[in-house]
């Protein structure tokens, strides 16, 4: 999203380009642009607009995409941190 | 039959207005041979033979269309009184966890053994936003069982998942339904459905469908094809908006407590504790705690991409301590009101607005969670230590 931006220099997301087919379906599944088809390989354009959900590196069929995924819920992350990356649920707030 | 006839009258033998004599038959042989109850208002229409002992038929069904792997209902495009009632439900944050439809395949308009099979979750919220979009579409949808909760959340948790979705096609027999291999799925759910796992785990390609319902009817006739702005997430001033009452009303649960607390610490004073201290301190202790909760879960999410800053505590920070001073302005006026009560009653309505704004992070299509981290570790130690501290003084300045 080029409207609204969040923190900058944070994304865990990368990619290997050596890895890559280039089948493009990284591209397709990104709700950002983070990741574009440049020729026979994909790249990553937007790295800050990466909101680490993890659906290109989950449609990668060679595994050249990896990322820490994560629900951005500060909800979810203060329940994370009292019982446990298991038990949280987001529940509070309007998020899921 | 004697045991029928020399029953009493009791309404069950159609004698219930008294004017009947007793009849010779079993009482449903007559049930269904009169046509005029002779009470109350008229009878409403007989059942549907689609009706079975122990379901219940829901309003969004229009019929039900025989297929070679059974019966399937066949969902109408128009949302009714009810469904919109339950959209106004869902928006105001009540009966969340509670609205489903049943898991598996639904038919719209006439499909075909070619028709398109659209995915999605079985969040009624969401399976209403797809079939009210489906007007003059012949399309099958596969339903899958998410707990009730929508596309992009589900996937998040795994629960709109890469085996959930196997299972559901299986179960269903979807093959044997349609001649196609082809399931077109949200693109948001790309975050828990593996599409070339899917093809291995099944047999069909998943294709992704735009990020919005509204658009798929256009990626229908452009052969799936979907444009670049059907695959972007965005976050309008309207779809901001239609937050504001979820995150509001889910806050009751913790609100009473708040107000309690911060009307019996208000109670404290030179007499240990005072009712009036409590009900007139209380009173603008609670009113800071409301500017706070305006600030945060209202102001923020609808001025979002103008309140300067990317944490969102920070802009919650911001928006919480120009409506407090403006607040704090307005009840200055009362000459009782201390500089120190003052300058407490903004540092309430601060910390509670930085922290629902913080807490909108989870309401948003784009922060990730290294950044919701990244800021929560400096946001944290820092509102707790602001509530601490203007608790302190707040108690102090009683004295």
């Amino acid at each position: 999203m080029k409207s609204i931006r969040y923190i900058d220099d944070v994304a865990t997301l990368s990619l290997d380009e050596q890895q890559c087919v280039g089948c493009g379906m990284c591209v397709s599944v990104c709700p950002h642009g983070v990741l574009e088809l440049n020729g026979r390989k994909a790249h990553v354009v937007d790295l800050n607009g990466c909101m680490e959900c993890g659906g290109c590196a989950n449609n990668c069929p060679t595994g050249a995409i990896t990322v820490t995924p994560g629900v951005g819920c500060a909800g979810y992350i203060i329940q994370s941190w009292i019982k446990g990356k298991e038990n949280a649920s987001c529940g509070g707030a309007g998020c899921c | 039959m004697d045991e029928y006839q020399n029953r009493p009258s009791n309404g069950f033998h159609g004698d219930c207005c008294g004017s009947k004599a007793p009849l010779d038959t079993f009482p449903i042989y007559q049930a269904e041979a009169d046509d005029h109850p002779c009470c109350g208002p008229p009878a409403g229409p007989p059942s549907s033979p689609d009706e079975r002992p122990g379901y219940r038929m829901c309003g969004f069904v229009a019929a039900f269309v025989d297929t070679a792997i059974g019966r399937v209902p066949c969902v109408s495009t128009k949302l009714n009184g009810e469904d919109r009632m339950g959209t106004l439900r869902m928006r105001l944050g009540y009966g969340r966890n509670d609205y489903i439809v049943a898991p598996g395949l639904y038919a719209v308009g006439r499909p075909d053994q070619d028709a398109a099979v659209l995915v999605t979750a079985n969040y009624k919220l969401s399976f209403d936003h797809l079939r009210r979009e489906l007007t003059g579409a012949d399309a099958w949808i596969l339903v899958v069982d998410t707990r009730g909760i929508n596309v992009w959340c589900a996937a998040g948790k795994g629960t709109f998942g890469t085996e959930e979705l196997i299972r559901r096609v299986r179960q269903t027999r979807l093959g044997e339904l349609v001649r196609h291999r082809r399931l077109i799925l949200p693109q948001l759910g790309a975050t828990g459905v593996a599409a070339h796992l899917v093809k291995r785990g099944c047999g069909f390609e998943v294709v992704w469908g735009p990020v919005l319902a509204r658009d798929i009817l256009s990626f229908l006739e452009a052969d799936l094809k979907a444009d670049p702005a059907m695959r972007r997430v965005t976050f309008t001033l309207v779809e901001r908006l239609v937050l504001i009452p979820v995150e509001v009303t889910l806050l009751r649960k913790y609100l009473l407590w708040a107000l309690g607390g911060i009307v019996l610490l208000s109670g404290i004073g030179p007499a240990i504790f005072s009712l009036s201290f409590a009900w007139e301190r209380g009173l603008l202790a609670v009113a800071s705690i409301l500017v706070g909760i305006f600030a945060g879960a209202v102001l923020v999410p609808m001025l979002l991409p103008w309140i300067p800053g990317r944490a969102f505590a920070l802009k919650g920070t911001i928006t919480g301590l120009a409506s407090s001073l403006l607040f704090v302005a307005v009840v200055r006026a009362n000459p009782l009101i201390s500089l120190g009560t003052a300058l407490t009653l903004v540092m309430f309505s601060t910390v509670v607005s930085s922290f629902l704004a913080m807490n909108f992070t989870g309401s948003t299509p784009f922060t990730s969670p290294s950044g919701v981290e990244r800021e929560m570790r400096v946001a944290i130690p820092a509102q707790m230590g602001l509530a601490l501290i203007s608790m302190g003084i707040w108690i102090a300045t009683a004295f």
